[in-house]
Formats: structure tokens, sequence, C-alpha cells
């Protein structure tokens, strides 16, 4: 199966425009134009959170949009890997990634590579964690059918949350570990750094600051990207064919001797291993695991609310629904509020951009659910399927 | 309080807090059973009921007549309910029932995040019972309309107050009229033949869409009921509170078999006397936790849910 040029000549274009923002909003930054305008429109501080809130949705599009198993509990996965990763790089603890290069090879000056180091090891044994959890979440829970499946790991998620808030002597409870080191700079781009406050939104309302992420920008877009391409060869590999055919028709499936316990999970591992990797870069780039509140279903539906609204089973498709779903959030309501901050001070309910959030969601959701079922960008098979050519075919005499 | 009254408190407690549930419970099973949608708006269903109804306490200055302003409640807010979901059927889940199960889903989910969005708004509003709408997003105090007197006697240590004698004499009167309904009357009996098959139903000549707009109005009235005698019970409300309260029901549905009426009522009481023994014996913050783990070990062993019946796939 070939890329079609004009798809490649897209997505070549659109991984350019990518790669180039940064510097071109920098520049354009410069210029003495509008300056209210041009502080509104600065993404680049805000984008490296929703390249990592991607990763997670391409992880859920494997359980959810390639195998088609409701999982209704990504959160909890991300929730894993930014514990592992804060549990294992964090300096209140005794076992610190990285304190080998720190302490015996430089001699107890923090290194470069030290930094490296533990950025990748940390997010490797994030992955691997996630992996070993779904796998061992998909055992018990392989014989429920659909909507049952759905509420375990609803309540899986639940489970998560309450682990994470009471085992006070490792996970820190409500407050959360930190600090936890930050991902290693690319040095051009730490240059271009501007210096502004970038910030990921808590779900319940409360901002959690953290530095400008400009200098991350180019690490995450390159780790975005290569989890894309993984997962697209995954899909086209045997045990991604093996995936859609359990979701196509389970018994068909069977049938042909597939082992559909293995492949569901196969893809719950895959899929919970990629949401890891996703909360573990989340948990560095925002310096601290945040706390089990935000890992909640909230976070759990604007997760298959990208997979879906995207187009599921579509990887640019749940890309595109990432970017509007968390972009939303993420950078149209925080610019927005910063537009509006000092305006108002009498504290109406109706006047915060915050307050509309869930509205515009459900909104969007209904709407894209009416017009566009299949999502924004569907992969090809479900467009054929669900949009039927018009005319009846015609019958070979 | 020797371990028999401590058992038998927790007994109530958990059997009143069941019964709540399963108002929830039952409006999401008959949704489910009748066109397999999780309705996940329909907690927050519940939530828009609660705000009417403090709002109509605040309005009509129910805290003076309390039985009477029961009586009003029992009766404007199902009425609310009933309209919101008939609406949101007709104008979110009736133009796409022929599409993939998931579309309804997610439609489902959209609605309850407006819903949500809605009580936000509500609890801005200028009265006094929203404490002037000041802080919108804080949890609402409900005043105590009907006390609780002890009905044993204030010597008694076990306790049966007025209020579980209310969620007593309002749901179980409810769920006996609701299998009357569903047995004995034509649209019941209609309901039951869409539920097993409703493309046969149609060709028998029931109007398919009626039978869920039925549906739809019945369990935003059940819905509407629960939010009076939950706010009365609990007194305190918040536009949150439809995410925790379609939960526990969502997973007493589960729990008792999805789509099977008695089977909800079973599964909220288990849930319910969950609940109350792991709150009763100190262990609140793992009460959530061992919900899950409750259903998680009953499904790993009966996957269809207690009462659910085992559905063998054909070719």
């Amino acid at each position: 199966m070939a890329i079609e040029r004009r798809t490649l000549a897209w997505v070549l274009a659109l991984v350019a425009a990518a790669l180039l923002l940064p510097a071109i909003e920098y520049g354009i930054h410069r210029l003495p134009l509008w300056p209210w305008l041009m502080k509104w429109t600065y993404v680049a501080p805000l984008m490296p959170a929703i390249f990592a809130f991607m990763i997670v949705s391409l992880g859920l599009n494997i359980v959810t949009g390639f195998t088609g198993l409701l999982n209704l509990g990504a959160a909890a996965f991300v929730a894993i890997g930014a514990y592992t990763y804060s549990i294992l790089t964090c300096e209140i603890y005794p076992f610190r990634l990285g304190w080998v290069l720190d302490e015996v090879i430089a001699g107890g000056r923090p290194s470069a590579h030290a930094t490296w180091l533990t950025f990748v090891l940390g997010t490797m044994a994030a992955a691997g964690m996630g992996a070993l959890v779904g796998a061992a979440l998909s055992l018990p829970t392989m014989r429920l059918r659909g909507d049952y499946l759905a509420i375990v790991t609803l309540g899986f998620c639940e489970i998560v949350q309450d682990l994470l808030k009471n085992l006070d002597p490792i996970t820190k409870g409500t407050t959360g570990i930190n600090p936890v080191p930050h991902p290693p700079n690319l040095p051009a781009l730490a240059a271009a750094s501007e210096g502004s406050s970038a910030f990921i939104q808590h779900a319940t309302g409360i901002y959690l600051y953290y530095r400008d992420a400009t200098p991350h920008y180019l690490l995450y877009l390159l780790l975005m990207l290569g989890v894309a391409m993984l997962c697209r060869n995954l899909r086209r590999s045997r045990i991604g064919r093996s995936w859609v055919a359990v979701r196509e028709d389970e018994l068909a499936a069977r049938s042909s001797g597939l082992d559909t316990a293995r492949i569901k999970l196969s893809a719950f591992s895959w899929g919970a291993a990629l949401c890891a990797t996703g909360g573990a870069l989340i948990a560095a780039l925002v310096g601290t695991s945040i706390d089990p509140a935000y890992y909640d279903f909230q976070l759990s539906i604007i997760v298959l609310c990208a997979v879906i609204v995207g187009g599921m089973g579509s990887i640019g498709g749940v890309i595109l629904g990432a970017l509007v779903m968390f972009g939303f959030n993420g950078i149209v309501l925080v610019r927005l509020s910063d537009a509006l901050a000092g305006s108002h001070t009498d504290g109406n309910v109706l006047t915060t951009p915050n307050n509309w959030k869930f509205l515009v969601y459900g909104l969007a959701l209904v709407l894209v659910m009416r017009f566009k079922p299949e999502g924004l960008l569907p992969a090809r098979e479900v467009r054929a399927e669900m949009r039927p050519p018009r005319q009846a075919p015609t019958v070979p005499p | 309080m020797s371990w028999f009254e401590f058992v038998l408190q927790q007994l109530i407690t958990g059997l009143t807090n069941g019964l709540i549930i399963a108002l929830v419970a039952l409006g999401y099973t008959m949704v489910y059973g009748i066109i397999e949608l999780i309705n996940f708006a329909h907690g927050d269903l519940v939530m828009l009921g609660a705000f009417l109804a403090l709002t109509l306490i605040g309005a009509c200055h129910l805290e003076g007549s309390p039985w009477l302003g029961l009586g009003l409640m029992l009766i404007a807010v199902p009425v609310f309910c009933a309209a919101v979901n008939w609406t949101v059927d007709r104008v979110a889940y009736r133009p796409i029932r022929h599409a993939p199960k998931l579309t309804a889903l997610v439609s489902a989910i959209g609605v309850s995040f407006i819903f949500m969005n809605i009580g936000l708004f509500w609890g801005g509003a200028p009265m006094a019972v929203f404490g002037g709408g000041a802080a919108a997003a804080s949890p609402k105090d409900v005043p105590d309309l009907i006390g609780h007197t002890n009905l044993l006697g204030s010597g008694s240590l076990v306790q049966i107050t007025v209020k579980d004698a209310l969620v007593a004499l309002v749901t179980i009167p409810l769920m006996v009229a609701l299998t009357w309904f569903v047995r004995r009357t034509r649209i019941g009996t209609a309901m039951r033949a869409t539920a097993q098959n409703p493309m046969a139903a149609r060709l028998m000549g029931i109007d398919v869409d009626r039978v869920i707009g039925a549906t739809f109005i019945i369990g935003g009235a059940l819905a509407g009921m629960a939010a009076v005698v939950q706010s009365l019970y609990y007194n305190t409300i918040s536009f949150q509170m439809g995410y925790r309260i379609g939960l526990d029901a969502f997973t007493a549905a589960v729990l008792g078999g999805i789509g099977n009426l008695p089977g909800a009522v079973l599964g909220s009481i288990v849930i319910g006397l969950v609940r109350a023994f792991s709150d009763g014996y100190g262990a609140t913050q793992w009460t959530n936790a061992l919900v899950f783990l409750v259903l998680i070990l009953v499904l790993v062993f009966r996957p269809s849910g207690i009462l659910g019946a085992h559905v063998r796939e054909k070719v």
C-alpha cells in the first residue's frame, strides 16, 4: 500500500511547517506589529504539552481505533507513566536514574549526559510499566463484551487514582511528586526561548505553571512524529492487521485461527505503553507528577474524544483530533483568559472563558457526531463503510 | 454499640443508599436495554434536577411548609427531567440511531458536558439559596426540609431516620409501579418487544421511535425523583455531582447485568452495602476502589453481571 503522492506532499508540508513554527513565530514576534495580537497568537511555548497528548491519543487509538475495544480509562495509563517517570527521576528518592553518571563518572557535578540518560531511561521505564499494567488489566477482562469492558476500564482509572492518592509514602498523596527533572534542551532552540511562562491546564481549573517549553518543542515534535511512524508501521504489520481483524469481526478472526486473547492483550499493552510514554513526557515538561486528581475521567474522555473526533483508526486524524481538543484547552482558552485577565473582577460565572469549556466541548461532540460521525479525517476503510456511494452498484451481467 | 447494632446500622445505611442509586440505575438500564446506549448524561440529568429542586425551595420558600414542598418537588422535578431527557433524545440521539454504537455514546458524553456546564452557570444564579451566585462552582447546601428524627426513639443507638423512611417510601412504590408498567401495560409490552428485537417490533406495528421516547421520559422521571430524594437526603449538591452519581448507577447496572431491571436494583443495593460497610469500618478513602474491585471480581466470574443472561454469539 503506497502512499498517494498528494497525501505525501501534504504530510511533508505540514511536518516542515511544524518544524519551523517556533522560528517563524520568533521572527514575527520581533516585528513591531500589533504587540497585543502577537502575544496572543504566540503558541510555540504551549505546543510541547499538546505533542505529548498527541502521543497519548495515538496510544488510545491502538486500543479503541484499531482494535475496537472501548477504553474509558486512558488517564490511568497516563498517570502510571507520569508517576513511574517521576519516582525514577525525582531527587527525593534514593534510587534516582542518572545518579551513576552524576556521582561516579562526573565526580559529583551534574553532567549534560545525565540529563539525557535520565530522560531516555525514565521514559522507556514508563513505557515498560505501562505495557505491563496494560497486559495485567487485559488478562481478567478478556471475556468481557464491549460495554462491560468500558466500565472496567473506567473503574480501573478510579482505582489507580485512589491508589496514587492513598499510598502517601511513595506517591506523596495529593501534592504529587516534585521536582521532576526537565527534558534536555536542544541547543539551537534554547536561544529562541522568550522566557514567557507557559502552562498546562488542570481539568479542575487550576493552572500549573512551568517555564517556557519552547526549548523542548523540537524534541517533543520529533518524538510525536516517531510515535506516529511507529503506529503506522504497527498498523501495517502482522500484529496491526490482526488488531483490525478483531475489530471488524472477532468471531471471524477466531475462526480464521487468530488467537484473539493474545491479540487483545498486545493491543492493550501497546496502547498503554504509548499512553504512559505521553504521561512521562508531560511529567518531565511540567516538572511534577501533577496530582492524582488530574488523571480523572474528564482527561480520559478528552483523549477519547480526540480519537473519535479526529477519526478512529486514522493516524493523521487522531493527531488532528488531539490538536483540536487539547489545543482548544491549552491554547485558545489560555490565550483568551490572558486577554480577558483584568477586564473583569466581579466574579460573574459567565465572564470567565474557562467556564464555557465544557459547553463548547459538549456542543462540538454532539455536532460532530450528528454531521460527521466518521470523524474529521477518517481512515480510508472507515470512510468507505460509513459513507457508501450513492448509486447502487451495477450488477454484472 | 454492639457489633450487632453496628452491622444493623450499616445495613440500613447501605439499603437507603442502594435505593437512591437504584432509581438512577433503572433509568440507565432501561435506556441501555432498549437502544444499547450507555447514557452518560443520565447522572448529570439528576444533577440538573437537584438544582431545580433547590431553586424551587429558594423561590417558593418551601422551608415553611416542608411536606407541601416535598409534594411540589416530587411533581415538578420529574416532569422537568422527563422533558429534558425526551428533548435530548429527540435532538441528539434520534438522528444518529442507525450509526455505530460508539457514535451515540460520544454524543451522550457531549450532552453530559453540556448539562454540567449548565449546572455551573445555574449555580451562579443570583439567589440566596445559591449563595448569591458569587461562587458558582462551589457545592450548594440544601435546607433540611424534613429533619432527621429517629423513628426508633431518641434512646436507640440504631437509627432509622425520617429521611431513610422518605427514601423507602418514594423508591419502593416507584419500583413496584415500574414493574407493573413494564409487565402489564401495552406500552410496557411494546418496550420489552423493542428491547428484544427492534426490527421485529417494528414489523409487528410498534412505533419504535415512540417507545424509545417513552423510555427516555420514564428514565428522566425516575432521575427527577432520584434528584429530589438525593438532595434532601444528603443536603448538598454541586454541578460536578452528576459524574459520581452516574458512575455508581452505571456500575450498579453493569453489576446486576445491564438491561435487566431487577438486576439494576440488586446491583445498586450491593454497591450501597459495600459503600456503607467500607465507610463504617473507617476505610473511606478506599471505598471507591473497593466498589470497582467488587465489580471486576464479579465480572471475572460472571461476565454478563449477576442476573444478566449469558449471550452466546451466533454466526
